[in-house]
Parts: structure tokens; sequence; C-alpha cells
């Protein structure tokens, strides 16, 4: 299919390419850029004008339930989501139901997301058996069935020696290994963050403590391993602290930031408001705004939706017996240009914190919009504000904070190798 | 707009009226908030009874209260004497409906069984919706819906009219 | 815009659109107005315990359900005889830890009883918020008092409590108030403190080793003691907790010996409070533990007042709730 696109601004934070101008593609690919593209005969033609063009997102953090119950989602729903929300490749969770820890089930995923042909889906496998922390699960025949990348997804392996040991064996294989760093003693059966309101609502509480000790002995014992890690979700500004010490020391360590963190509070969690409990939990103001600048210095390389939805089942649960999660991926792109409205970084810093970002965290190719490369792109309009209604959602998730929120930012096009996967 | 009531001359006729009937070593008086309250005081000194002064809220008696809920301010009954196969002389100021007098009734039959009875009121306005009559009244009156009768103190006690437009 | 602005968009869940009290799910979000609207009412109630009749017909004809996922005779007792003294039809449900775990959702229980019209919950459960689900839940359609949702909130007890000193001790404006024990664990405590403020307590203590009370209370506008002789000096009335076993399991004392060495309320110790002190315990005592028998049974303490405050203010509760219908301008 040919396509051409007109008259769009095309965004690139891989080389900074910021232009209005044309793009036309063939055989998934960009095969031309410029200001006005003649003689290409195309299939379909879109107008551009007044929208912005930037490589697909990747979504590093993504639940899509497969395996597991499908109230609260499949990969079918949820990757409709996230190509409504101008994703075009996602890494899933290895917390599914079962684990992913053995290659069938990481078959099983990758069959799916094949037949569906939306986003392209990046497997993670769990790093320990059931991520249980007791004992190595079988990564290099994970690696033969296609994973990406190893991971502990939102489970902190309490058992240090054990740590060491997978970390050691992963390095073998060459891939980074992800991990959620929590003290678990420390962090206990916290629900929420433990600070003032916690102690108002009486709540158990997860210390930020929790995770400046989770992260410190994390990225020591990783030294010690000689493995790569990263931190998909941090919340403290210990941790970013502790991570730019271990980059500036030349260690493999980078980490990641949900887009949840930097926009939400701890007071978003009201009275009991079961759709603000999520993990890493919802901190202080003060956390928030460290967490904003280690975004501008770059030491925080990606930002995430950190996808979890769950269905209506859980509406009648207590906070306390509410599982964690927050279900916006299709809002990704809106909520984080809120951080370009407040003037905490400028738009294409955000778009390459969106793509550019976590493929390097992930070991992907960089995204790209330049000629030649493969057209995965996410056209949107950066003006017009919408009100979010989460009860217009492609997501079978209804858990999310930002109900009537007013954004702006919404994914007209989302593209997959030149072919067009989602039209607003 | 207070008519001309001398409410002072108005109590002593009342007490006049209730002499005959009433035994000061064994009766007991109980008011009606508010305003029976204060009309009870000045008639329990002017007969001499021996018995304390009962008062009784009857918020909680109240038939609508599942229309109206609450009264914002309650205040405790009190009926300090026995009520067992006792004369009650019960007083209050206005006598409109007869609801007001029917659950201040079942309330002191919660406090135990009189020998009876007596009803005086400042004012009979008619407009009774319950076979209610009041024994004693010292001004009986045929007021319209839109006249509303209240009686302002403690003191001084003064009764007072007001016509308004028919309520919705 | 304020990025962090609370969007959960429903305001104060216990008063409808238009002001009236229609749940009391905590103190906090309870309007001064409303609070002494409910001590004053339970005034009237305490005289009826006297009379031989002692009901009012106030809540007749309306059903109200006693949900308890938590054992409570005595709390459950005094929310049932309180109901039926005002001539309300009571039904007890004890939903036992294992028929909730068989699946059926705190919604769905609720939504059964709706089915058969009854008029209000009473509700204790083990988690913080449950009563604030079910209020959520069922807007106007029924009223939710909570008597105690995990280690959040019990506000009928606070309010007994803060009756039971303003009846006895006088105006709270001119008190100095301790609470001593497991302030961290206990929803007893956090509504007492809530209370205490709206009715200007100049002074709010709390007393307790730091495993039990940390420093961060302070927050909830309280001064915090680690010591019993300095944090009794000058005060009017003592609150005292009952500590639970559990906090020697969870390490936060090594035995319940060490807590009463420490600050177990003894009568020479309740000499460094102001003569005439107040003691109050919301029960069941552990003798020896944090009171000492001589205290608990001695002229200081008012826990039996309590009790029998505790049922005149849970009647002015269920009043005052199932009287949220009409506009209160008909009182003229």
């Amino acid at each position: 299919m040919r396509k051409l696109i007109r008259n769009v601004r095309v965004m690139d934070p891989g080389d900074g390419f910021d232009a209005i101008t044309d793009l036309a593609i063939a055989d998934g690919r960009i095969v031309l850029r410029e200001e006005r593209i003649a003689d290409f005969p195309a299939d379909e033609e879109l107008d551009g004008t007044g929208l912005i063009a930037c490589p697909g997102l990747i979504e590093t953090s993504f639940h899509a339930h497969s395996p597991g119950h499908d109230r609260d989602g499949d990969m079918a729903s949820e990757l409709r989501a996230a190509v409504a929300g101008g994703i075009t490749q996602v890494l899933l969770r290895p917390d599914t139901q079962p684990v992913t820890d053995t290659p069938a089930v990481v078959q099983e995923q990758r069959q799916l997301a094949a037949r569906l042909g939306l986003a392209r889906v990046h497997c993670a496998g769990a790093l320990t058996t059931a991520l249980q922390g007791k004992a190595l699960s079988e990564m290099a025949a994970m690696l033969d069935a296609g994973v990406l990348l190893f991971s502990q997804a939102k489970v902190a392996l309490p058992d240090a020696a054990l740590l060491r040991l997978a970390l050691s064996y992963a390095a073998d294989l060459g891939r980074p290994v992800w991990l959620h760093p929590e003290d678990v003693d420390l962090a206990a059966q916290g629900v929420m963050h433990e600070g003032g309101l916690s102690l108002r609502l009486g709540l158990p509480g997860r210390p930020a403590a929790a995770e400046q000790v989770g992260i410190y002995r994390d990225i020591t014992v990783a030294a010690l391993s000689g493995c790569a890690v990263h931190f998909p979700q941090v919340s403290t500004a210990s941790a970013v602290a502790l991570v730019a010490e271990a980059r500036r020391r030349g260690e493999s360590v980078t980490c990641g930031v949900s887009i949840h963190n930097l926009l939400l509070c701890e007071q978003d969690v009201g009275f009991f408001n079961n759709h603000a409990k999520v993990l890493p939990p919802l901190r202080t103001i003060a956390e928030r705004d460290a967490l904003r600048r280690a975004l501008a210095s770059g030491t925080i390389s990606a930002i995430s939706s950190d996808h979890c939805p769950w269905g209506v089942d859980r509406e009648g649960m207590t906070f306390v017996q509410a599982p964690f999660g927050i279900s916006a991926v299709e809002w990704l792109l809106p909520l984080a240009l809120r951080l370009v409205d407040e003037d905490i970084l400028d738009l294409m810093t955000v778009l390459g914190l969106l793509t550019q970002g976590p493929a390097q965290v992930m070991g992907l190719p960089a995204p790209s919009l330049a000629v030649g490369a493969i057209a995965d792109m996410c056209i949107f309009n950066p003006d017009t504000y919408f009100t979010l209604d989460p009860t217009r959602s492609w997501s079978r998730g209804q858990n999310l904070p930002y109900g009537q929120w007013q954004l702006r930012g919404q994914v007209l096009y989302t593209l997959v190798a030149g072919r067009i996967v989602y039209r607003g | 707009m207070s008519a001309d009531w001398d409410v002072t001359a108005l109590l002593g006729g009342m007490a006049r009226d209730l002499r005959p009937h009433v035994d000061p070593e064994q009766a007991g008086m109980i008011g009606i908030f508010t305003g029976g309250v204060w009309l009870a005081r000045a008639l329990h000194g002017a007969l001499g009874l021996q018995q304390p002064l009962g008062q009784v809220d009857i918020s909680f008696y109240r038939d609508d209260f599942s229309q109206i809920g609450l009264h914002p301010e309650v205040r405790a009954s009190a009926i300090p004497f026995d009520v067992d196969g006792r004369d009650i002389i019960l007083v209050d100021d206005v006598l409109y409906t007869g609801r007001t007098i029917r659950a201040a009734m079942n309330e002191i039959f919660d406090y135990g069984r009189p020998a009876r009875i007596i009803l005086a009121v400042l004012v009979d306005r008619g407009g009774h919706e319950l076979p209610i009559a009041a024994d004693i009244a010292a001004l009986r009156l045929n007021a319209t819906a839109g006249e509303h009768i209240k009686l302002r103190g403690p003191d001084p006690l003064r009764l007072e009219l007001e016509v308004r437009g028919p309520q919705p | 815009m304020s990025p962090s602005t609370f969007r959960f968009g429903e305001g104060n869940l216990q008063y409808d659109a238009q002001g009236r009290l229609r749940h009391l799910l905590s103190i906090e979000g309870l309007r001064e107005r409303e609070l002494l609207q409910i001590l004053d009412t339970a005034e009237s109630f305490l005289s009826i315990a006297n009379r031989s009749v002692k009901k009012t017909p106030t809540l007749r004809g309306r059903t109200i359900v006693n949900l308890f996922f938590e054992n409570s005779t005595r709390t459950r007792s005094t929310f049932e005889l309180a109901a039926k003294r005002l001539s309300a039809d009571v039904l007890n449900i004890a939903v036992s830890t294992s028929s909730a775990s068989k699946g059926e959702s705190l919604i769905d229980t609720v939504d059964n009883l709706m089915a058969m019209q009854v008029d209000g919950f009473v509700i204790r459960h083990p988690d913080a918020g449950a009563a604030h689900l079910i209020a959520r839940h069922l807007r106007e359609s029924a009223l939710v008092v909570n008597a105690g949702d995990g280690q959040h909130a019990h506000p009928t007890q606070a309010l007994l409590d803060v009756f039971t000193i303003r009846r006895l001790a006088g105006p709270i404006e001119n008190r100095v108030v301790a609470i001593i024990g497991d302030v961290l664990h206990s929803r007893v405590a956090r509504s007492q403190i809530h209370a205490l403020s709206i009715l200007g307590c100049p002074e709010i203590r709390v007393i307790g080793p730091r495993t039990l009370v940390p420093e961060d209370l302070t927050a909830l506008g309280v001064h915090v003691y680690h010591d019993l002789q300095a944090g009794l000096q000058g005060v009017d009335v003592i609150c005292a907790l009952r500590l639970q076993r559990e906090r020697m399991e969870s390490h936060r004392l090594p035995s319940l010996d060490e807590f009463y060495r420490r600050f177990g309320l003894t009568p020479t110790r309740l000499q460094w409070a102001a003569p005439d002190a107040l003691v109050l315990h919301p029960g069941p005592m552990n003798r020896g533990v944090e009171i000492a028998s001589e205290v608990a049974d001695g002229p200081q303490a008012v826990i039996l007042q309590q009790v029998s405050h505790g049922l005149a203010i849970r009647m002015a509760v269920l009043t005052l709730l199932a009287g949220a219908v009409g506009g209160g301008d008909e009182h003229a």
C-alpha cells in the first residue's frame, strides 16, 4: 500500500528534525520526505494540516492479561487501546497467569500478537520461576522462543544472593534485566505511599525508604554481576539520585518513570479512590517534582503509562482488596503533553521519552522518520482539547483517575509498517 | 402584626377556667415546647401546683418525621413526676390540626398511664384534622390557611397574627 | 491547571446536594453544626432510658441492618438496641471472613439486602474505606453508619467520647486531652482527634512508644509524647486505648508488660494528670495492660457512663440520618 501524508509537521526526536513536510510511504517504509511531493501515486492520501507526525510510541510496561482472565482485558482489547494511543510497540509484563516463565507462554503471546496485526509485541521473560525469587527460570529457552529481555515485573526479589546469581546468568545471555526496586519488608503490606494521607486514612503505607533501600541493593548487586539493569518505574528522588550516581560510575543502569508519578500525588487517593491505587504508589509533590527534574536532566530515559487494566469486578472492592494498577495506555500521549503545558519539558523531549528512550532501554533499534526508516508512526492533533471519558475506551480497564481531565494530543492515525492500524 | 390580645388577661382566664378541675396537690402540668412551656410556667404558678412542671419536645413523635426530618433544635423531654394514675393538664399555645397534641399524648403514655388528660390551649384556631378538642381555650377563632398565629416570648408573651399567602 | 487536582468528583460523600447529612462515615467531613446537633439530640435520648417505655416511634417502619464483617458483640448490640428503641426493625448480619471469601462481594451483599427494601446499614469491616465504598454505591437510597472500618474511623465512638467529656468535664475548648496507647492502629483515636479538633480542643496529645505513636502523627495536629509523665502534665481528660496482642506479634512491643511498665495507667500515675482528670476507655479493657483495675473501677473512670452515652449517641445519629428527607425548612 502506498500512502502519502501531506503537509504534516514531522517531529523526529532521533535526529531533531522538526518541519512541515510531506511523507511518502511504500512497502512499509518512508521513501520520500520533502516539502511538496509530486508524482507519487498513492492508494491513500492523508491531510496532515495542523497535525504532528512522530515515530510510533513505545510502551515499556503493558499488561494484557494474556494469558489471564479476560474480564480484565486481553491481547485484542488492550492492543486496540494501545494503537488508539499512537503506540506501535509494546513490551508485555511477564506477571501473567500463568507467569511468562516458559517458552510455551512466550509462543502463545507471540502467536496471538501476530494474528492480531496491531502493535508490535515484545515479550519479557520472568527472571525467576513464577517471579517468586526462589529459582532461576529457563532464560535461554525463553530467549530461543523470542523474549526480548528478562523482568521481575512488580515483584521485588527478597533474596539478594539469588538476585546476584540470576543477574549473572542473564548477563551471559546479553540481555538487560528489569527490576522492581523495593525492600519487601519495609514495604510490607502497604497499599499506598506512607505519609500524611496514609496516616489519616489508617491505611498501611509503603515508605519511600523501601524504594531507596531496594534500589541501592539492586544497583550494588547488579554491579557485582555485570548485568545491565533497568528500573522501569522509579518514584522517589533517592532512587533517581542513586541511578544517576551509578551512571556516573559507568555502570549499566537505566530507569524509567510512569506518567502517573509525574502527574499525580498521594492526595489523589482522596477518600479511598481505588483508581489511584498503583505500584509504585503516588507519592508526595516533592517526589513528583524531583522526578520531573530528573526527566529534564536526562537521568530518566523513558515515560510509560504502566498500563494495567482491571475489569469492572474490581469496582466493588475496598481499597485494601483492590489490585494495583491504572489503565491509561490510550492517553499516554495526551497525559505526557501535560508536561509540556506545565513548562517542564518541550515537546521534542517528551516525544523522545516516549520513543527513543524506550527503544534504547529495551535494546531496540532507534525509531526514526528519516527516509528509509520503517513507517511506524503516530499522527496526532496537538491543539484541540478534549475531555477524557473513561467509559469510551478501547481497553477493558475502567481504572483510571483521569476522568473529565481536559487534554490535548488526540491520536488520529497510527501506522505500523505503513499500514493504518488505527483511525481516530 | 399583633392583634390587640392581652395575653396576661387570657392567661388569667385560663387559670380561672382550670381551677375547678384541678387538685393542686396531685395534678401534674406538662407544657409542649416551646410556647406551651412558657404558658405552663405562668399557669403552674397561678394554680399553685405542688408537682414540679413537666415539659415535652414532641420531635421524636411527630407523624411527619419521614417527610420533614429532625428539628435542628431538639430539647430533652422531662416529666419529673409519676404519670401513672395522675390527672395531667397538657398545655400548648396554638391548637391547629391536632397532630402536635396527638404526638404529645403518645409521648406521655410512654411515661405511664395517666388517669386523665385535660388539654388547655391559648388559641384554638380551628382547622382540626384529628378528633382532638381543647377542654380549655382562651381564644376560639376560625383562622384561614393564610393566617399564621404564633406566640412570641418568653418575656413579654405576645400573640401574633400574620397574614401571608397560602403555603405552597 | 494543577496537575494533582483530585478529580474523583464526589465532593463530601456524607452530605447530599441539599446539604443534609445522609451518612456518618467519618468525623473528618462532618460539619460542626451536625456534630453539635448529634450531641444535643443525644441529651434528649438519655432521658428516655429512664422511662418505663424506653422507646420513641421515630423510626417505626424502618429497617436497619447491622452488617458486621468483624466480631463485635458490644458495638453491635448497642446499635441494635439504639435502633429498636427508635422502634425500627433490626436485621443482624454477621459475615464471617470465610463466607465473605466465598466470593460474594461487599457490594453484592448490600444490593441483596437493598432488594428487600432496607433503610439503612450500620457497617463494621476490617478494611479502611469499606463504609465509603458502600455509601458511594448507595448514594441517597439508604443511610450508612460506619461502625468501624479497619484502622480508619469509628465516628460514633468519638462522638460518645466527646459527649461524655462535655457532660462530665465541661466545654472542650477548655480541656487538654491525652490519648494513650496504640494510636497508629486506632480508628477510635483518629476519630477522637478529628472530633476534638472540630470542637476546639486547645491541645490534643498522643502518648505512647514510638513504634505505636510515630512522630508523623503531628500532621494530624496533635502533640506527640513518648514519656507518660511528661505527657500527662496538666491533662484534664485521658482517653486510654485498648492494646491488641497483635502488636507484639508484629514486634512493635517486646511484651504487654513492657507497655504497662512504661504507659500503664496506675493510680500513682493518674496523679501526674490534673486533679479529677477524667479517664475514658472505649472497651473492652485489658486490665493490667493499658489500665490498672483500681483506676478502671475508681471514681475518675467514666467507662460505664460512656456505654449509656453510646446508646444515646447512636439513637441520635440514626434519627438525624433517617430524618434527612425533608428540607428542614418545614420546621418554621
